[in-house]
């Protein structure tokens, strides 16, 4: 063996790195099929950030498909439920920097939830095809009402009403909801010496 | 002799304790309606089960508890009911919540109430029932419903049950006066709090700036049982903390985000223990508490055994109170306590002081200062805490560092914005830290709840889909055989003769 490599410097080289080449080729191959990825996981990271109102106003049918989108490039301005945190979260995530809210796909608005009001609802059953996550239960010609807790407040059903019956009001009201804000600050006021405030 | 342990940081603020004369309990005149907040405790709020009109009785039960952790409410007296609606009630926001409100009839007539001679009869979970019937929530601030605090949990054990006479907070003297008052059922008590979580010791912890609450418990306690501890140990703001006192009476520290039964400790209010007393001993609700009314806005200042409901006004009135000198009405002590927007509030199972101070005793506080980053919050936590971490990390609404710096261990006993020499309003911004950490849980529990019914509905749309498309090429494949199976015939044809048949016979029975 060693006299053969004495005897075959260059061979013995390039039959090392071969052989090399192979086992890890192998070692890979095999890594590739027994710990493969299902789906893609930078679009599940997304849509983990994303507030999963369903809502539709970044233009695509739900958050998952947007998450989709976004791992393939797609701006990630477009979700006004999420608002500012979350563009701060995927700017984050994705390391990019973070951009205005979009204002052609909305506003961000408080947290609502659809209310059907009861008396006039006649039972068509379109807010019940229309919602993304079956929050309203009824039947044909029967009265529908929204389940509130799973609400994601998303608008849908307001628009295939036929006889305007569903309002959005706002979720958060009350004690139960009520929670301390930060102090107020007077920039002006805490400002001592005048290089205060200067960095913010 | 137990050993008296020493904890980290801590202030000494003035004490002011001397004005509200402790040991001395006055009795407020009947007031002329009652407020029960149904929500006087944490968890869910009780359900009425009154109707406006009603008449009820002292004692008898006006709203049941609502699931586990829950706390019923009973009349505080006789009357009628007079509304069940949205009244203003003691909480930090000054906004409405459901309440009974009842018109006393004077005569404060009784429900029968039904004590037990020997509670060692009965097993530790009639107990609970009983002291959760009895509406007790704890009642050194808090508010957590007691029996929750009792019940028997899996593979947790309580050897000492602790009796937190501390009232480290400054002017309140509500627990001093029950303490000297009622040592006999505070220890009665506590020994049946002893009984029903099964443990073997009580200790009962009294800061050393009361001498003579300390000395009324330890005679009582030795006229009872002999091995009732009654410890005494040095002032210190804010010794009172659960898990500071249970660190000064036993060396050990509560586990970061755990309870004092991680550790095999119950603690409750002397107030509590008195609860329970006559919840058990005597069958009587929670329907009264003492409460300091202090400040020197106030000609009569004192500790008055109230009705719980009882209008805070109303209380003022009988505490000599001069509005014009007061700044402000605080709920609880200077440190803790909030600001009242009205006095025309009622007092409920929490409220153990309420302060009246002048402008001078209590200024105002002045406009808050950059931080200058001394580190004197640093060394004022008990709970060795980096308040100005904290801080810095509140006001970047950067949670995660908020949640890595554990700010959920802030007890909130606002020691570091006492000594902060740019008078920062600290504790404020660890309450919005929490605040909002909480609201991203709850937000992060919604969405994950929204994305699986997503995502159930998808699947079921697709299937649905799948499925009418699969009948439809059930039905196509069926049309295309029949077509097949009648030699080459045309179904139309075929339709169009059978229905020119069926005309026909039509005409002819005409």
């Amino acid at each position: 063996m060693g006299a053969l490599i004495d005897q075959f410097p260059v061979l013995a080289a390039v039959a090392a790195l071969l052989g090399l080449g192979v086992i890890f080729g192998a070692i890979l191959g095999f890594a590739s099929v027994r710990f493969r990825t299902e789906g893609n996981p930078l679009a599940d990271q997304i849509n983990e950030i994303l507030p999963q109102t369903q809502c539709g106003q970044c233009g695509y049918p739900g958050c998952r498909p947007y998450a989709e989108a976004i791992a393939d490039g797609d701006a990630i301005n477009k979700c006004p439920p999420g608002g500012e945190e979350t563009i701060q979260d995927l700017a984050h995530l994705l390391d990019v920097e973070p951009e205005p809210l979009d204002a052609e796909h909305g506003v961000e608005k408080e947290p609502a939830v659809a209310y059907i009001r009861e008396d006039e609802c006649i039972g068509c059953t379109k807010c019940i095809q229309a919602c993304p996550v079956d929050a309203i239960l009824g039947a044909a010609k029967l009265m529908h009402t929204v389940i509130v807790d799973e609400c994601t407040g998303c608008d849908l059903c307001v628009e295939p009403c036929p006889v305007d019956c569903i309002d959005m009001i706002p979720r958060k009201s009350g004690i139960a909801s009520w929670h301390w804000s930060l102090p107020e600050e007077d920039p002006v006021r805490t400002r001592i010496i005048a290089t205060d405030g200067a960095a913010a | 002799m137990r050993k008296i342990h020493d904890i980290h940081g801590g202030i000494h603020p003035p004490e002011r304790k001397a004005l509200s004369r402790p040991g001395e309990l006055q009795t407020p005149p009947m007031p002329g309606r009652l407020v029960l907040p149904l929500s006087q405790h944490i968890g869910k709020p009780a359900q009425p089960v009154v109707a406006v009109g009603d008449q009820v009785l002292g004692g008898q039960l006006i709203a049941e508890a609502e699931g586990p952790v829950s706390v019923p409410v009973h009349a505080p007296t006789s009357g009628t009911i007079t509304a069940v609606d949205r009244f203003a009630i003691p909480h930090a926001s000054g906004l409405e919540d459901c309440c009974v409100e009842i018109a006393p009839d004077g005569t404060d007539r009784w429900v029968e109430l039904n004590g037990i001679d020997d509670y060692r009869a009965f097993e530790p979970s009639e107990l609970v029932s009983l002291a959760r019937n009895a509406g007790i929530a704890g009642m050194g601030g808090a508010g957590f419903p007691t029996a929750v605090k009792l019940m028997a949990r899996e593979g947790r054990s309580i050897d000492t049950v602790i009796i937190n006479g501390t009232e480290c907070e400054p002017y309140i003297t509500a627990d001093d006066t029950i303490m000297q008052c009622q040592p006999r059922e505070i220890v009665l008590g506590a020994q049946m709090l002893a009984y029903i979580v099964g443990a073997e010791h009580i200790v009962i912890g009294v800061e050393d700036n009361k001498p003579t609450a300390f000395a009324a418990m330890r005679d009582a306690a030795s006229g009872i049982d002999n091995r009732i501890e009654v410890v005494s140990f040095p002032t210190k703001y804010p010794s009172g903390g659960e898990k500071q006192l249970i660190e000064i009476l036993t060396g050990k520290q509560v586990p970061s985000g755990g309870l004092p039964s991680d550790i095999g400790i119950l603690c409750n209010n002397p107030g509590t223990a008195v609860a329970i007393y006559e919840a058990i001993a005597n069958g009587r609700p929670l329907t009264r508490r003492i409460v300091t009314l202090t400040g020197e806005a106030l000609q009569n200042p004192g500790n008055f055994e109230a009705m719980l409901g009882t209008p805070i006004s109303h209380l003022l009135d009988a505490a000599g109170y001069r509005a014009e000198q007061n700044n402000r009405l605080i709920h609880g002590g200077p440190m803790m306590g909030f600001a009242l927007h009205s006095a025309d509030i009622p007092i409920i199972k929490t409220t153990n002081c309420i302060l009246a101070p002048t402008e001078q005793e209590l200024p105002t506080p002045a406009p808050a200062q950059p931080c200058i980053r001394c580190g004197m919050c640093a060394e004022a936590c008990p709970a060795e805490l980096l308040p100005q971490q904290l801080y810095w990390f509140a006001r970047a609404k950067d949670n995660d560092s908020l949640e890595q710096h554990n700010l959920f261990d802030c007890i909130e006993c606002g020691a570091c914005s006492w000594v902060c020499p740019s008078q920062i309003p600290l504790v404020q911004y660890y309450r919005a830290g929490k605040a909002a950490i909480n609201e991203a849980r709850q937000e992060k529990v919604r969405s994950d709840r929204s994305r699986a019914r997503f995502e159930a509905r998808q699947e079921r749309v697709e299937r649905e889909a799948a499925e009418r498309e699969a009948k439809r090429a059930q039905r196509k494949a069926a049309a295309q055989r029949k077509a097949e199976g009648s030699d080459g015939e045309d179904p139309v044809k075929a339709a169009i003769a059978r229905a020119k048949a069926r005309k026909q016979a039509e005409e002819s029975t005409e």
